[in-house]
């Protein structure tokens, strides 16, 4: 092989690589499918999927719900409590003036 | 406390009905948007959990260092009412946290801290209940522990880093947010006093009551 054969083959690599270069990662990004927003970092929460949001009446209307419950429950423990020892006081008030009889 | 009780019901029971009206009009939060609205619930409950803290704390500390044993009747009523408040701030705040950052829970400092002063008060009530003769100077022990253990919970998004904002928000809140907030944190206080009152009330009766007992045992 002469030098200016071997200067052509040379020329035709490297004319090779730069196709490669400039072609290749084109085509491989073509190939890849679409990213979504959710695989590129951070996303506003109202641009997930309607799929992904989780929705925030019910966990609103839970914690109102949770809130009232409690108060009520305790407010209905409390007169339930009161009442059973008004209810004592007044049978033992009557036993002791009554001078210890049953 | 008899003559303030029918008016301070009637003054909480109309700002409950007025503070829905309050919480919708606010605007919402730009980053979570409805659920924020849980806040206005959520940190109303905690103020009132603070104020049982601070209520049982100076109480205890009447018991151990006076001997007054009516203040014992006040610091059982209060704590009982930080269990019942700190439960209310701790259920609603996993149901916001969900939605907000995707957990129902995180150990964070904020949460961790004020669970363990719900359970220093738990252990309050568990000693009252099961400790026996002699339990109510240990639990006023353990209830001025509590209010001492109080401070740590607030600031300790300011020592931390937790997924809680830091105190320096609700102060800079704009009005169309703090004017809802701090009217649902003035009912919850009023709501707070009443109870605290129908509690007290509640132990006095049950302190008669054993001193009926007590006459009657000696009159047979």
């Amino acid at each position: 092989m002469n030098s200016v054969s071997r200067r052509r083959h040379l020329l035709a690599v490297v004319v090779l690589l730069v196709m490669c270069w400039a072609v290749v990662p084109g085509a491989a990004l073509q190939s890849q499918p679409p990213t979504s927003p959710a695989q590129e970092g951070f996303v506003p929460i109202d641009q997930l999927q309607p799929k992904e949001q989780l929705p925030a009446a019910p966990l609103v209307m839970a914690a109102y719900a949770v809130a009232w419950l409690v108060i009520f429950g305790y407010v209905w423990s409390l007169w339930r409590r009161l009442s059973q020892v008004e209810q004592e006081i007044a049978s033992v008030s009557q036993r002791v003036a009554g001078g210890g009889r049953q | 406390m008899t003559r303030v009780f029918l008016p301070l019901t009637v003054i909480v029971a109309a700002m409950f009905a007025v503070a829905p009206v309050l919480i919708v009009g606010a605007p919402y939060e730009s980053s979570m948007g409805l659920v924020q609205k849980i806040f206005y619930f959520h940190f109303p409950a905690w103020m009132g959990m603070f104020a049982a803290t601070a209520v049982c704390g100076v109480a205890s500390a009447r018991v151990l260092f006076m001997g007054r044993k009516d203040a014992d009747l006040t610091a059982v009523a209060a704590a009982e009412l930080v269990v019942v408040f700190g439960l209310i701030g701790l259920l609603t705040g996993p149901l916001w946290g969900r939605k907000a950052w995707g957990v129902w829970w995180s150990w964070d400092a904020r949460g961790t801290s004020a669970l363990v002063l719900w359970l220093i008060f738990v252990s309050y009530l568990l000693l009252r209940r099961f400790g026996g003769p002699g339990s109510e100077r240990l639990s006023a022990a353990v209830g001025l522990f509590g209010m001492f253990n109080a401070p740590f919970v607030y600031w300790s998004v300011n020592l931390w880093r937790t997924l809680h904002p830091k105190t320096s928000v609700v102060p800079s809140l704009p009005p169309a947010m703090g004017v809802p907030l701090w009217f649902s944190t003035a009912a919850f206080l009023g709501l707070f006093a009443l109870l605290l009152a129908m509690r007290t009330r509640l132990e006095r009766r049950r302190a008669e009551l054993d001193s009926l007992h007590l006459a009657l045992e000696d009159s047979i």
